[in-house]
């Protein structure tokens, strides 16, 4: 609080007292509100910002009002670390971890109030990578709208596709024909599989198994050539897409397919060899980073870290899009809800989605891969030299777009870090009115300080990797 | 009673005045103001409850779902509905995992008093949601107990999801190319 002055800085000359003209407490949580009011400058309140630090309001709570800290007794944290009851003021640091650190998946910040080794409080900051696009969504017609919210969480493009693309067609009243729904269903897990390659990979070189990184990078590889070679792109796809899919399957998928899924399930055999029992993965892991079903729920926590804190819930199970539940799959659970069982679940998911993968393989059906209305999909080609009617669907499908009739729809998927939904509102016309995102990286990254409450510094980063935070999903 | 508040659904059966369900049934029988809807998933048989209540109702409706079963915190979503009489939205997202059923509670707060009681009482996840929400729309959520800006930095001006904000461009300039390419 005293460093006001370079938060205004050319102002040195104004007394630094801040706004005393309401009766709340500075730093009280109504004067805080009070203070990120809309204000215009040159107006009557001379230094909105002047009673905060220059970090504004991101700085932590006082202790006496922080909710976290009573919502926090309700958990049972076994606190075994030594504490000095008479730890004086000056043993208490607050540390930023990040944004640009390399732990953090993205830029992230933690703030955290360390006593010695021990981490007492953890305040997530987030918004670095915040780019807007919700209201983007707002500008864009529907068929561009996949282009948009593929960029969101890039480690899951084919899911972000998917739940708007559902979306789209909840409102539009169509259904896909079944080689789409399989075709979805396919690129979907084979996305989970590349995801959760990735996760072990860095979550390997955060706790310190360095080669883990190469190992883990080197499958997933192999499944990004694969989505290459059917949409292009290696990420960011615009594949799925409001009708159906884009293209059909590339020739010769069926043998990429089942090399991959072959090259994969060695991969995941490796890792476990290394990992399992390795004492040291095992000492970063087990009892670390704990989270209980309650606070699972509690805080909108879903996918691999709820079943690993042992919630048998899959979205895939309960609430089936594409035709999944068509598959024979099963979902695997944890019993502690630490590092240790969120790493059991993720490679069990791997093996699971390639199960679902090679029964997907076995029964394509055959057909279209889009749905045949012309006010949704754009005509062939060459049906555009023969008919009038194909070229004026064509010409309005991309001058305007896909007209939605009013209404608002809530869809999801199972997303590989858990409940992936879009709540769309249409107020007719071709551009969504309003798209809110619900990403599983936000949910989850407002828990983290269940996780790390009153454990070692290094356990923090252990906890944050095995939640898989993308931040272009918690920003947007 | 604002039952303009959710918009009409397609391809849903809208005329069921009473949900099938008995574990949302034994919730909306105490608030005879809500209005229901039963919604469905694209490609699908699978089914929600789209729910809209005063805002009075707001918080003893999600504490009175919370005990119903829908204990899982989804989401907050905020809508901007421009020009419509009660402006604001409020989009409330429940889990029942027991009996496998979703509800979406929204209601409608006007624009001179876009503010709607805070759940973070209820649901400890509510904290980033309504945060994200003032922040982009300008909701209030009094009794919050952080209140701030989540996504954008502390001294924006405005609230960008609002629908009278406008998207801002830059000006790019173009210029005349060569004819002979």
């Amino acid at each position: 609080m005293t460093d006001t002055t370079n938060a205004t800085s050319g102002d040195e000359a104004v007394p630094d007292e801040g706004p005393e003209t309401t009766g709340s407490e500075p730093g009280s949580a109504e004067e805080r509100r009070r203070l990120h009011d809309v204000w215009v400058s040159g107006t009557e309140e001379r230094f909105p910002f002047s009673g905060a630090t220059n970090e504004g309001a991101q700085e932590l709570l006082s202790r006496a009002d922080e909710p976290a800290l009573a919502v926090q007794e309700g958990v049972l944290v076994v606190d075994d670390y030594v504490t000095d009851p008479e730890v004086i003021d000056e043993e208490r640091q607050i540390i930023n971890m990040g944004p640009q650190h390399p732990s953090t998946h993205g830029v992230l910040r933690l703030q955290l109030e360390l006593e010695g080794e021990t981490v007492r409080r953890v305040k997530p900051i987030v918004g670095y990578l915040h780019t807007g696009m919700e209201k983007t969504a707002e500008t864009l017609s529907y068929s561009q709208g996949s282009t948009n919210v593929t960029r969101m969480d890039y480690l899951s493009p084919f899911h972000n596709e998917l739940v708007f693309s559902l979306a789209t067609e909840q409102l539009l009243g169509i259904d896909v024909p079944p080689r789409a729904d399989a075709i979805r269903v396919l690129m979907t897990e084979l996305n989970r599989v590349a995801s959760h390659l990735l996760w072990a990979a860095t979550m390997g070189m955060d706790i310190g198994a360095l080669s883990m990184m190469i190992y883990g990078w080197r499958e997933r590889e192999v499944c990004l050539d694969f989505f290459e070679k059917t949409t292009g792109l290696r990420m960011n796809h615009n594949y799925i897409r409001p009708g159906g899919v884009a293209a059909d399957l590339p020739d010769g998928w069926e043998e990429d397919v089942e090399d991959l899924i072959r090259l994969v399930n060695i991969g995941i055999a490796e890792y476990e060899e290394l990992l399992n029992e390795n004492p040291i993965f095992l000492d970063r892991t087990l009892g670390v980073g704990v989270i209980t079903p309650d606070e699972c729920k509690a805080y909108g926590i879903t996918g691999p870290i709820a079943r690993a804190s042992g919630i048998t819930w899959d979205l895939r199970k309960a609430m089936p899009y594409c035709g999944i539940e068509q598959y024979e799959f099963d979902v695997p659970t944890g019993l502690h809800g630490d590092v240790f069982d969120r790493y059991i679940v993720r490679m069990e998911e791997i093996r699971q989605s390639l199960r679902i993968v090679a029964q997907v393989v076995e029964a394509m059906p055959r057909g279209d891969y889009r749905n045949p209305d012309p006010k949704v999909t754009p005509p062939p080609r060459k049906r555009i030299n023969e008919s009038m009617e194909a070229l004026i669907h064509h010409f309005k499908l991309f001058t305007e777009g896909i007209v939605v009739p009013p209404g608002t729809a809530y869809q999801s998927v199972e997303g590989p870090r858990g409940e992936l939904g879009c709540y769309l509102v249409s107020k007719g016309g071709a551009r969504p009115w309003r798209m809110h995102w619900r990403a599983p990286s936000f949910a989850a990254v407002q828990a983290l300080p269940m996780m790390m409450t009153d454990a070692l510094v290094a356990d923090v980063v252990a906890a944050l990797a095995s939640v898989d935070p993308v931040l272009g999903d918690v920003d947007r | 009673m604002d039952v303009e508040g959710i918009d009409p659904s397609t391809g849903t059966d809208t005329a069921m005045p009473l949900p099938g369900s008995p574990v949302v049934a034994s919730v909306l029988e105490r608030f005879p103001d809500a209005t229901y809807e039963l919604r469905a998933y694209a490609s699908s048989s699978v089914t929600y409850h789209a729910i809209t209540v005063p805002v009075g109702d707001w918080v003893a409706f999600a504490e009175a779902a919370r005990d119903a079963g829908f204990d899982t915190f989804i989401d907050i979503a905020a809508v901007d509905h421009y020009t419509d009489a009660p402006r604001f939205e409020v989009a409330l997202n429940l889990l029942n995992m027991e009996a496998v059923e979703r509800i979406v509670v929204s209601t409608r707060v006007p624009y001179d008093q876009p503010s709607v009681p805070t759940l973070t009482d209820v649901f400890p996840g509510a904290n980033f949601y309504e945060r994200e929400a003032f922040d982009l729309i300008g909701i209030e959520f009094p009794g919050h107990p952080d209140l701030t800006r989540i996504l954008l930095p502390d001294d924006w001006e405005g609230h960008p999801l609002r629908k009278d904000y406008a998207v801002g461009s830059v000006p790019v300039e173009f210029k005349a190319g060569s004819a002979n390419l």
